[in-house]
């Protein structure tokens, strides 16, 4: 079970108390953009095995958006931070390759 | 290879069962092959094997990281039906329900396959009308299913409370013709039949990269070596997005952790497969006595082959008011597979931007019911290099052209 600390109320919450919602950090397409920006924007996502940052909600709790850094090969957690923002802050970043050397980094 | 038969049978009973053959073979890979499918599930293998019966191709090798009908087809609960809504959907999902009920004449192999009828539980009105507009559709389909109210339910699966409260039976809808196979029977009876026309099935032999000049794909970089080909079939489920990369290409699909579950072995007491998708929970009975119950996926990216606590608790707490029987039954197994999963549901079995490269995945979670026809339709794809009409359908482009085959909405999560 996924454990995630808000970073809005600081509570630590279980999988049941949040709603996942998706790859964090989308760059968005819309009126103007290619045909092929938007399929990217609408459909194409990383999938990652390894690290992923992926938005999620406190649903039932404070019902704020957050963003976790998160490994989906083995679930550990690296940090969770405020989805205001557009792309990870440097201690996120500095968590991540401490723990994964060879990282190549969020995009 | 020796045929499987009642006189095979006579014959090693004389001798003490001395004389039985290995199913498959375990060759060395070669330095080349006319095709290469990578993933030796269901899928990969019945590609395989079609392309050997149907277009002669049997120089192939079919590789596999982990073992034979080790990833999802080991996982699944094993259920086999084509009611579905749309129809390149109904298509392809009741050819492999044909080819289901011959395949173990077909392979020489008992993939005991179990036509006992199959239930999808109406328990909302929402789901009434839905299971209603499935039936027409499937009429029109030429898929034979129908409409049952709540007695005829009762009298299928005596064991059901139709009285809710929280969740009534309202009706089913019902595929006589639905039902459950051997799961493993089905990936081994491939392999054999594969290796009997002479294909390598090589376990164990990771693919670490694909191989391409001037657009074209020239082979695979594996744990066993080079692997040359002149074709490549990459259907590895959960794992397609990362072959995907090595060969250069996004795909439209994350991978997701499904789980089911068993009982531990009782009296036989429910002998149709039961889908309920407004609890997210669907139950046969195995062979061995086992209550199989299988429920949702999560909702994040995952390829840890393990489910959420949780989501078995709600399975089983929606399944207990349907199957009050069962509320004091022992859970004895828990498992978890990692699901390929597209933006509409629907699968992919598609050409690539890289020539000679084909891709066959997004089943979600519902592969284990479509592998004959999966198999057939791919082997088409890859013998010819264009989609038939089973294929056609289900190209990756339909997502730039905005063409979805929506059965996410059709099918729900039970799929």
């Amino acid at each position: 079970m996924l454990i995630l600390e808000c970073p809005h109320c600081g509570i630590r919450a279980e999988e049941t108390e949040l709603s996942p919602g998706g790859e964090a950090h989308l760059k968005r397409f819309g009126p103007g953009s290619s045909d092929q920006e938007f399929e990217d924007y609408m459909f194409a996502r990383k999938n990652p095995k390894g690290v992923h940052f992926e938005r999620w909600r406190h649903a039932y709790g404070c019902g704020k958006w957050f963003i976790a850094a998160r490994c989906t090969a083995t679930l550990e957690v690296f940090g969770t931070y405020p989805a205001q923002t557009a792309e990870p802050p440097q201690h996120i970043i500095d968590a991540v390759k401490t723990r994964r050397p060879g990282w190549e980094g969020y995009k | 290879m020796r045929r499987y038969s009642v006189f095979a049978i006579a014959r090693e009973a004389m001798r003490h069962h001395t004389g039985w053959e290995r199913a498959w073979a375990s060759p060395e890979p070669r330095a080349s092959y006319d095709v290469v499918i990578v993933g030796a599930g269901g899928h990969g293998l019945a590609t395989a094997y079609y392309l050997g019966k149907n277009f002669g191709i049997t120089n192939i090798a079919v590789i596999e990281k982990g073992w034979l009908g080790g990833g999802n087809t080991g996982r699944n609960t094993t259920i086999i039906r084509s009611n579905y809504l749309q129809d390149p959907s109904a298509a392809i999902y009741d050819k492999a329900l044909s080819l289901y009920e011959n395949l173990s004449q077909d392979l020489n192999y008992n993939v005991m396959f179990s036509p006992r009828g199959l239930l999808m539980l109406a328990q909302t009105h929402h789901e009434v009308r839905g299971y209603l507009r499935t039936v027409h559709a499937n009429n029109l389909q030429g898929v034979k299913t129908e409409w049952i109210g709540p007695e005829k339910v009762k009298e299928l699966v005596p064991i059901i409370n139709i009285h809710g409260p929280r969740y009534p039976i309202l009706g089913a809808l019902y595929q006589e013709r639905g039902g459950t196979a051997r799961h493993d029977a089905v990936a081994w009876g491939y392999a054999r039949a594969c290796s009997a026309m002479g294909m390598h099935i090589i376990q164990q032999c990771e693919v670490t990269g694909v191989r391409s000049e001037g657009g074209q794909v020239t082979g695979v970089e594996t744990t066993k070596g080079h692997i040359g080909c002149k074709k490549l079939g990459i259907v590895v489920a959960g794992h397609s997005g990362q072959v995907a990369a090595m060969a250069g290409f996004r795909l439209p699909v994350e991978s997701m952790a499904l789980q089911a579950l068993v009982s531990e072995p009782i009296k036989p007491c429910m002998d149709v497969v039961v889908m309920a998708n407004t609890v997210h929970g669907y139950m046969s009975q195995s062979d061995k006595g086992e209550m199989v119950i299988g429920g949702g996926t999560d909702g994040f990216n995952n390829y840890t082959q393990r489910g959420s606590f949780h989501h078995i608790e709600e399975t089983l707490r929606a399944l207990i008011e349907t199957f009050p029987m069962i509320s004091r039954l022992k859970m004895l197994r828990q498992w978890g597979g990692i699901v390929d999963m597209t933006g509409d549901r629907s699968p992919l079995i598609s050409k690539t931007p890289l020539a000679g490269c084909f891709i066959n995945c997004g089943w979600g979670t519902g592969g284990f019911k479509a592998i004959p026809g999966s198999g057939w339709a791919m082997a088409e794809l890859v013998a010819k290099g264009e989609p038939g009409p089973l294929a056609a359908e289900f190209s990756i482009d339909r997502f730039k052209e905005g063409r979805f085959i929506d059965e996410s909405v059709a099918a729900g999560v039970a799929h």
